[in-house]
């Protein structure tokens, strides 16, 4: 790809990033959550796949399958977390641990600091996504032209 | 009946994704109209939680006394969209490996499986 | 812990299935038994939820409430996803985790190294995973979010061997079939839900009036869960997503296929219950009895094993759809021959599980060591694998009814039942049986007798001890139905039969 799309790729790429880490960590308080942002994430490094070439990032297959590997485990592990009580009970919302504030009831400027396993959640579903979306993209761009192996 | 409006709007697009894998041959287009089906089903859930003149329903910076919107719709057609996005992946790229079999794409020539 | 046990069948596998990646990575040997550890606790689950649910009556568990037991929120309305596994729920269980542990240690040995089993075996506990989730959830949206679950797992086991030309291409047209049938549930799904503004089980029976949204909304469960299923007119994924998943993983997709049927039944009997017109009950057994009869007639041709024994598998939906389908057109009179029936198409769930899955263990032996399944090509093996042969000719009489094995023992009930609504549905349900019959000696012939051929290979002493478990319970369950119908299948018949009240009260009273 020319210059002009991969001196703007190197530009939108951490934005990009850290936009879809916001819409993941302010899941339970605006739109968004684990998918949405790890899709918006996942729409970086699909610009990346495209301006640089599919070669660029292909050494890194393993490191997406043990992130989208990661996530799920973690995400069934946080369900465990409330099995005191009952399977995905939400055992830290209002206990003043992390992510513990209590939450005020009705229309209020959001705390980050509230809801529990739910950002935790977000998270884990949030890399599964950006990893398991971005490796779509990458094995088809590698394997899906033309050109075999 | 203008209240209907969406409601319709989301059956023609069911009908128009129907149509597309009844009398569409090549592959990729039977994915596009099952994506067709998909986005009017879930135009249609999430179009039953309208509450008239309702607000999103989130409660941070919300203005106070209006009606909200209700979320659960919502969070069914969230689900269905990320199965959506599974299932379609996973067509592509068993089109895309039966492309690099066959060489072509017409869904008639493709009949390895007969009988 | 033990309190547990619904939600830990189905959390176990899908932590276990998202770990066995990262435990590849360990070692090899690691990998293995972590997926044998996790099968082995997903069957040690549904027998104890089982065993517990026939004593005590069913059991309703909440996620994410302060107890398990808290249905209700304040105000009477029941919002949280909940787990309510009556008879037939645990009798679904125990077929899916007998055929796991069955399934998965001949699949350890069968699939090679380098042919990605990493991945076949996420699949395939996903799969598990989804199956579980599918039989115990008490939420109709739950139970999509399974069912598609299953569907992309189930496809993506289809189309494994990619580097032929034909497993893709049944992986394909599987994942059509089952998208669409997952899109119209969902459709129903959102009729009900504008209709009535919430997706629990119990609470959509209670609510249920039998209006044109309702009756909309039937019509498109009936279309939906009927292609999954792979009923008469719309079968045709069976034979080749059945014929080219890896034989071990296929008996994971047949018990796929019994729980969406076990999820049309929960549908039709607990939630629509007394809305119902006999002319469903009829559509169901018409295209039980049309299934039955296409798919043996679909086998007459066959040259291909597994295809062969896949239109087998087709056609014994049949007769599951047949003896439930009377139950159904009978359920407003609730005659005698109605339970009969019912309990002949459960029981034949159970049955039909172990032989269709031996029927295909037994071709995935072949296909070890000869490398091909091809009727043409092989002929006189019954010399070198005995074992496998025996089993095979063992599969194929309980199949077709024969008496002292264990199809018989279901059939005769659905004979039974069905006769007593309408002669000519016993009638074809002996020819098709009979044909079947037909079907199977040839097959037989073909690959096991005949001149003595050559056999290089030898057998894993894991490929026996699964064949040998499966022979085992179909000879015991011919021999003693009667424990197990009175034990486990009655229960389960009288679940959907006359169960509704209890349904709804155990999660609605409470």
């Amino acid at each position: 790809m020319t210059v002009v799309v991969r001196t703007i790729t190197r530009l939108l790429l951490p934005i990009s990033l850290v936009f879809g880490g916001y819409v993941v960590m302010h899941g339970h308080l605006t739109p968004g959550g684990g998918f949405q942002g790890g899709a918006v994430a996942a729409s970086g490094l699909a610009l990346v796949i495209v301006a640089f070439g599919a070669e660029r990032l292909a050494g890194k297959k393993g490191l997406f399958s043990a992130l989208e590997s990661f996530g799920g485990v973690a995400f069934a592990a946080l369900g465990f977390l409330g099995l005191g009580v009952t399977f995905f009970a939400n055992v830290l919302a209002g206990s003043g641990k992390l992510f513990g504030h209590p939450v005020p009831y009705g229309p209020n400027p959001g705390d980050l600091n509230t809801a529990g396993t739910l950002p935790l959640m977000n998270w884990a579903v949030g890399f599964k996504v950006l990893a398991g979306l971005s490796a779509v993209v990458l094995l088809f761009a590698l394997f899906g032209g033309e050109s075999d192996r | 009946m203008i209240g209907n409006l969406p409601f319709v709007v989301c059956m023609i697009l069911i009908a128009l994704g129907l149509w597309t894998l009844l009398a569409k041959r090549n592959l990729i287009k039977l994915v596009i109209g099952m994506s067709l089906i998909e986005s009017g089903v879930n135009l249609f859930l999430v179009s039953l939680g309208y509450v008239h003149g309702g607000i999103p329903p989130i409660y941070t910076y919300a203005p106070s006394g209006a009606p909200m919107v209700l979320p659960t719709p919502q969070a069914l057609t969230l689900t269905s969209i990320v199965i959506g996005v599974a299932t379609s992946a996973l067509m592509l790229a068993f089109a895309v490996v039966i492309y690099r079999h066959k060489g072509t794409l017409d869904a008639r020539k493709i009949r390895d499986l007969r009988g | 812990m033990s309190v547990h046990a619904p939600i830990l069948a189905i959390a176990v596998p899908l932590l276990g299935g998202f770990a066995v990646p990262l435990l590849a990575r360990i070692h090899k040997k690691v990998r293995d038994l972590w997926v044998l550890l996790v099968v082995l606790f997903v069957a040690a689950c549904a027998g104890y939820v089982a065993a517990h649910v026939l004593e005590q009556g069913i059991w309703v568990y909440v996620l994410g409430a302060r107890n398990p037991q808290e249905t209700l929120a304040p105000g009477g309305f029941p919002i949280r996803i909940m787990l309510t596994v009556d008879a037939m729920s645990a009798f679904m269980g125990i077929i899916a985790g007998l055929l796991a542990l069955v399934a998965f240690p001949f699949a350890l040995k069968y699939i090679p190294e380098e042919e990605g089993k990493n991945l076949s075996l996420t699949l395939g506990v996903l799969l598990l995973a989804g199956i579980m989730g599918m039989s115990y959830t008490g939420d109709l949206f739950n139970f999509f979010v399974f069912l598609e679950v299953t569907s992309i797992a189930a496809c993506g086991i289809i189309g494994f061997r990619t580097w032929t030309s034909r497993a893709p291409e049944a992986a394909f047209k599987t994942m059509l079939l089952f998208s669409l049938s997952g899109l119209f549930f969902l459709l129903a799904l959102a009729f009900l839900y504008g209709e009535y503004g919430a997706l629990n089980l119990a609470y959509l029976a209670a609510q249920i009036r039998g209006s044109v949204v309702d009756r909309l909304a039937l019509a498109l469960f009936l279309a939906g869960l009927l292609m999954k299923v792979a009923a008469a007119p719309v079968h045709f994924w069976a034979p080749d997503a059945y014929g080219e998943a890896p034989a071990a993983k296929t008996l994971l997709l047949v018990v796929n296929t019994q729980v969406s049927l076990y999820g049309l039944w929960r549908v039709l009997f607990t939630v629509y219950g007394g809305a119902l017109s006999a002319g469903v009950g009829w559509l169901v057994v018409s295209l039980g009895l049309l299934t039955m009869v296409v798919a043996a007639f679909m086998a007459l041709a066959q040259t291909d094993l597994g295809r062969l024994v896949a239109y087998g598998a087709v056609s014994q939906i049949g007769y599951m759809m047949l003896g439930v389908g009377v139950g159904l057109v009978t359920l407003s009179g609730r005659p005698d021959y109605g339970l009969v029936a019912m309990k002949g198409g459960i029981f034949h769930m159970l049955n039909d599980a172990l032989t269709i899955g031996l029927l295909f263990l037994c071709v995935g032996a072949v296909e070890w060591a000869k490398g091909t399944r091809d009727l043409r090509e092989l002929g006189g093996l019954g010399h070198g694998l005995p074992g496998v042969a025996l089993c095979f000719l063992l599969a194929a009489l309980a199949l077709a009814g024969i008496p002292p094995l264990n199809g018989f023992a279901s059939k005769i009930l659905i004979y039974e039942g069905s006769f007593r609504l309408s002669p000519i549905l016993g009638a074809v349900a002996v020819l098709a049986s009979i044909l079947l019959l037909a079907v199977f000696a040839r097959a037989f012939q073909g690959a096991f007798l005949g001149p003595k051929a050559e056999v290089r290979v030898k057998l894993p002493w894991v490929f026996f001890l699964s064949l040998g478990a499966l022979a085992v319970g179909i000879l015991v369950l011919g021999l003693v139905p009667g424990f197990f119908v009175e034990e486990l299948v009655t229960p389960a018949a009288k679940a959907l039969w006359h169960g509704r009240a209890l349904y709804l009260a155990a999660v609605l009273g409470g």
